[in-house]
């Protein structure tokens, strides 16, 4: 039976997953939820996720949430296939990964998806961007950004000089925050720059990248 | 040659002692005074860059990240100690599931909490706002609620085993239980209530306590 995953092609957690599962080269269904008729706040949803959040993997009869986790089973369950995500053989390594998956989680993704939030989603609503939150934000990532441009001068990526986990897990919302004006935060550093350049022109992220639009090209 | 850990009177550094002695691992530890400002020195920035605790020092490896520390010790010592990490990779899924719960839906609140309420000199404004406070314990409800549901099904978060994912909520739990009169939040959840028993009672968690009290 193929693995599913329930959720959305344009949410940045499903296609943390999605990414994931194509640099292992893992067959899959991606079983939509619509999420603006609140599905994945009623039942039979929230069977598969009491917290009513997307996405859900379902793998036989293991089901799972939380993105970071399912990135990690995939990468474990399938780690002999394709790139080495997790540095298996390599203890040290393996926990480097570890590490910095939990900087995006912990300071990255938080600075960065309330910025993504006020560009993308507020107008959705019918509201301006909060300039307070964005430049609020704005100076949590510069600290955040200043220590990944530090490190990423030493080594090619986040956890050393190899492509792990820890890279890929940066890649959804990083899409979404280079269509924003706050982009140059990226750009006016040249290593963080060049490692967005790296890990964004990866084939798996590209099979997924073109589901991820919230419909602005439609707009004016 | 012995780990060093950073910080043991923080919460997060917590997490790491309980697993390490779990694990029967031998560990030193290097008091760091936060409320002096001591990890925003130049040294501890070193060490660990963004500045927050703990962060450990292994031989010439070093790690930072409370949860990635403790997933590379239960890893590392498998066949020693206490079994962390589940006996297959189905259990492991489930346990990095429950970690990323606590990370994501538990912590924020529990924090927030525990600095606005008990910590405030750690704020820019050394003031605790009501309104915050208010958010994090309504958030902490529904989360608290699911975890009832959860484990009136299965005795520890990630099944029937004790795991990494329980671990992570011992520090932050510990305060809302004993120090902020929000004790009902646990208390008056039945299985939330025997599960916080189990956890906090055994040998690992009160030798933490006992050793690395927190400053209140």
């Amino acid at each position: 039976m193929a693995l599913k995953i329930y959720g959305l092609a344009m949410s940045t957690n499903t296609t943390r997953a999605m990414i994931c599962l194509h640099e292992k080269e893992v067959d899959f269904e991606l079983v939509p939820v619509n999420v603006f008729a609140s599905e994945h706040k009623l039942p039979p949803f929230l069977n598969k996720n009491p917290f009513g959040l997307i996405p859900v993997l379902e793998d036989d009869d293991l089901t799972l949430f939380e993105s970071r986790a399912i990135t990690s089973y995939v990468a474990e369950k399938f780690k002999e296939i394709g790139p080495d995500l997790i540095r298996h053989k390599d203890i040290k390594e393996a926990s480097l990964v570890k590490m910095w998956t939990e900087v995006e989680s912990h300071y990255y993704d938080p600075a960065v998806s309330p910025i993504i939030y006020e560009y993308f989603v507020a107008p959705f609503q019918g509201q301006e961007p909060n300039k307070t939150v964005i430049e609020t934000n704005m100076e949590k990532l510069k600290i955040v950004l200043d220590v990944y441009e530090a490190k990423l001068s030493t080594t090619k990526y986040l956890a050393g000089d190899f492509y792990s986990l820890a890279d890929l897990s940066h890649i959804s919302e990083t899409h979404y925050f280079m269509q924003t004006p706050c982009a140059s935060m990226i750009n006016e550093r040249i290593h963080v720059k060049a490692w967005w350049e790296d890990i964004s022109s990866r084939p798996a992220f590209q099979k997924v990248v073109g589901g991820m639009t919230f419909g602005q090209n439609d707009q004016k | 040659m012995v780990v060093k850990v950073y910080g043991p009177h923080c919460a997060s550094a917590k997490r790491v002692l309980v697993c390490l002695i779990e694990k029967e691992i031998e560990f030193e530890v290097v008091p760091i005074n936060v409320l002096e400002g001591e990890h925003k020195n130049p040294e501890y920035l070193k060490l660990q860059p963004f500045g927050t605790i703990p962060v450990i020092q292994d031989g010439d490896y070093t790690l930072y990240e409370s949860r990635a520390i403790m997933r590379y010790y239960a890893e590392k010592y498998r066949s020693q100690g206490v079994e962390l990490l589940g006996k297959t990779i189905e259990e492991k899924g489930l346990i990095e599931q429950w970690l990323e719960v606590e990370a994501q839906n538990y912590h924020p609140s529990a924090y927030n909490l525990t600095v606005h309420v008990l910590f405030p000199a750690l704020l820019a404004d050394n003031t605790p706002n009501p309104k915050v406070i208010e958010e994090s314990e309504a958030k902490l409800v529904k989360v608290l609620d699911i975890y009832e549901e959860r484990l009136s099904k299965s005795k520890y978060l990630a099944g029937d085993f004790f795991s990494l994912a329980d671990i992570s909520h011992l520090p932050f739990t510990d305060y809302i239980v004993k120090y902020m009169g929000k004790e009902y939040l646990i208390k008056d959840r039945k299985h939330v209530s025997a599960w916080w028993d189990d956890i906090s009672s055994r040998p690992s968690w009160k030798k933490v306590l006992e050793l690395y009290s927190p400053p209140i």
